[in-house]
């Protein structure tokens, strides 16, 4: 007799993890959305010749303030520069800032994060011992003093703040990496494998690795919203980005003197970078709905 | 109690000498020129140039020149600015509008995460609780330079309804608007987590027991539950302070305050590395002291941890 309650035909393909998140997230709108808005916004950064063909820094002040027109959507700037035109292509140096400080932190994060996890002991007090350190100095008053060090005359600040960045936000996916690592190595597929003569190195890469790199994954995507947004914290108080490049954070700091006769040199850049950063949060969020067990 | 407070203390005193080295070393350490590096891009005259070497002990070695800023930094004594004005004079006059600032917001953003978070808690699943799950995910997207700027324009100068600016001397109402601003960097955390907390504890055997006892719903929640909830919520407003110094640096630039922020963010502006050395460094001990005080805190409210 068959149960009525079953479907007719049962999936008995083993199932990972992985493999059911991702069966979630295909069902999930937040999913979609916002990975929709995050691959137009990268679109916008490597190729802004797509959206406008305006030169962002032709700047002519007989235009100050001028209304929308043609192909400058959103109007004109205090200098008279076009700002739909500067906020597409202060796309690029936003994302790229936080896409670069987000590995690096990735990176530092991987594997002192692993090595602490792995190792214990010493190694482990050492380092969570660093992690307080830097947790220590509240984020951005770190940043300003680190970005503002880095930054040589004349430069346009893109590896000063990168490093800023990336230097200052690791912890997080270290803790994260450490308490996945320290659950993983206690399993009984790690000891097996140990027994089998497997290197610490094989261990670490190729058993623990994997089965710990969700959460890690999930914590990158947060990061790189929040990365982004902090590039144009410090850009707008003046120690990130400068010179001629084009950001969000310079647009926003230079519009907000003038908001209460020209709002919309304020509004729009404000928008794409909320717009940005919440794209990213959400498909961090997304992911990490899909691949936590506990939520099921 | 008391060897959990030697513990602390004794971590706290390491992280206290490491961050303060980290912010040392980043100003002094590896320069080619120390002095113009705290000039910022001006030239130096030749007698600012042999006051900050004074000052700074630049023509000593890099640890002895960490001790002589740490004695100084202990015993209050921050220097001068670039400009010739006392550092210390400096933070005197700008960190009470300051103080005032942060507490609005905190007070401001810890109700707000108690109420909504814990009724959300205990309607999961409904309107209202999604509504505040898509709102605090809306807070998390709109970074501080956006909801400052925005917030100045639509609530200040739009609508009219606060002041734009606020003074030295500001009243709690021209304060309301940039506490507003600067509560919603910390709120959104802050009230996930007392809504997961107390959606754990709702599930707690001791909550059962309370309820079979036949106390009053309200008590068991805002007396049973709540207590154990804040646990959480406590050791994360330690984290937050952090965050509302950072907060703070934009909000008072933006709404025009003459507080600790724009000091520093002014600081910035004119490459005014003492300033900047100095301001940093006194943020950071009272970052560090005031997570001490919380841990403490922390330790009154779950005994658990006392005996740890």
């Amino acid at each position: 007799m068959s149960d009525p309650t079953l479907p007719a035909t049962i999936d008995t393909r083993p199932r990972s993890l992985s493999g059911d998140a991702w069966d979630d997230l295909r069902h999930s709108k937040i999913f979609w959305v916002s990975s929709g808005l995050a691959l137009l916004i990268l679109l916008m950064a490597f190729f802004p010749t797509l959206f406008t063909s305006a030169n962002p820094a032709d700047c002519t002040l007989s235009r100050q303030y001028a209304g929308p027109s043609g192909g400058a959507l959103f109007g004109f700037d205090y200098q008279g520069c076009d700002v739909f035109a500067r906020t597409i292509h202060g796309a690029g140096n936003s994302l790229w800032v936080g896409l670069l400080a987000t590995l690096l932190a990735g990176v530092i994060g991987l594997f002192f994060g692993m090595a602490a996890g792995y190792f214990g002991g010493a190694v482990d007090a050492i380092l969570s011992r660093g992690i307080d350190i830097v947790l220590g100095i509240p984020f951005l008053l770190g940043a300003v003093v680190f970005s503002g060090r880095l930054s040589g005359a004349g430069d346009d600040g893109v590896t000063a703040v990168t490093l800023t960045l990336g230097l200052l936000t690791w912890t997080s996916a270290a803790r994260v990496m450490r308490s996945s690592v320290v659950a993983a190595k206690g399993q009984d597929y790690v000891a097996a494998a140990r027994m089998l003569g497997a290197s610490p190195a094989r261990l670490m890469f190729r058993h623990i690795l994997p089965n710990a790199f969700a959460p890690f994954i999930v914590v990158m995507a947060l990061l790189l919203g929040a990365n982004i947004a902090a590039e144009a914290t410090l850009s707008f108080l003046g120690v990130g980005l400068k010179g001629d490049a084009i950001s969000w954070g310079v647009q926003i700091a230079e519009a907000q003197k003038h908001a209460r006769v020209a709002p919309a040199p304020l509004i729009w850049p404000s928008t794409f970078l909320a717009a940005t950063v919440l794209a990213f949060i959400m498909l961090g969020d997304a992911v990490r709905d899909a691949f936590d067990p506990k939520l099921r | 109690m008391f060897r959990y407070i030697v513990r602390r203390l004794l971590q706290m005193i390491l992280t206290f000498f490491g961050a303060t080295f980290v912010v040392f070393a980043l100003m002094f350490a590896n320069q080619d020129d120390p002095v113009q590096a705290l000039a910022g891009e001006k030239p130096v005259s030749a007698s600012l140039r042999e006051a900050l070497t004074e000052r700074y002990h630049l023509d000593e070695g890099l640890l002895s020149q960490y001790w002589y800023y740490m004695s100084n930094l202990l015993t209050g004594d921050l220097g001068e600015s670039i400009s010739g004005r006392e550092i210390g004079t400096l933070l005197e006059d700008s960190w009470p509008v300051t103080v005032r600032l942060s507490l609005m917001a905190l007070v401001i953003a810890a109700a707000l995460a108690l109420g909504a978070g814990v009724w959300s808690a205990i309607r999961r699943g409904s309107v209202f609780d999604n509504g505040i799950l898509a709102f605090t995910l809306l807070l998390l997207a709109l970074p501080i330079v956006v909801l400052a700027p925005v917030a100045q324009w639509i609530f200040g100068m739009e609508l009219g309804w606060f002041p734009a600016t606020a003074s030295r001397n500001a009243s709690f109402y021209a304060l309301l608007l940039p506490a507003l601003v600067l509560a919603t960097t910390v709120v959104a955390t802050q009230l996930r987590v007392t809504r997961t907390s107390v959606a754990e504890n709702l599930r707690a055997d001791y909550v059962r027991t309370a309820r079979a006892k036949g106390l009053a719903p309200r008590r068991v929640i805002w007396v049973h539950v709540l207590r154990n909830s804040l646990i959480p919520l406590v050791t994360l407003i330690g984290v937050d302070l952090g965050v509302l110094m950072s907060g703070a640096l934009v909000t008072e630039g933006v709404f025009n305050i003459p507080g600790v922020g724009s000091k520093l963010a002014q600081g910035i502006r004119t490459e005014d590395g003492p300033m900047v050395v100095g301001f940093v460094s006194v943020l950071v001990i009272v970052f560090l002291v005031m997570n001490l005080v919380v841990d403490l805190l922390y330790a009154a409210l779950d005994p658990r941890i006392r005996y740890e």
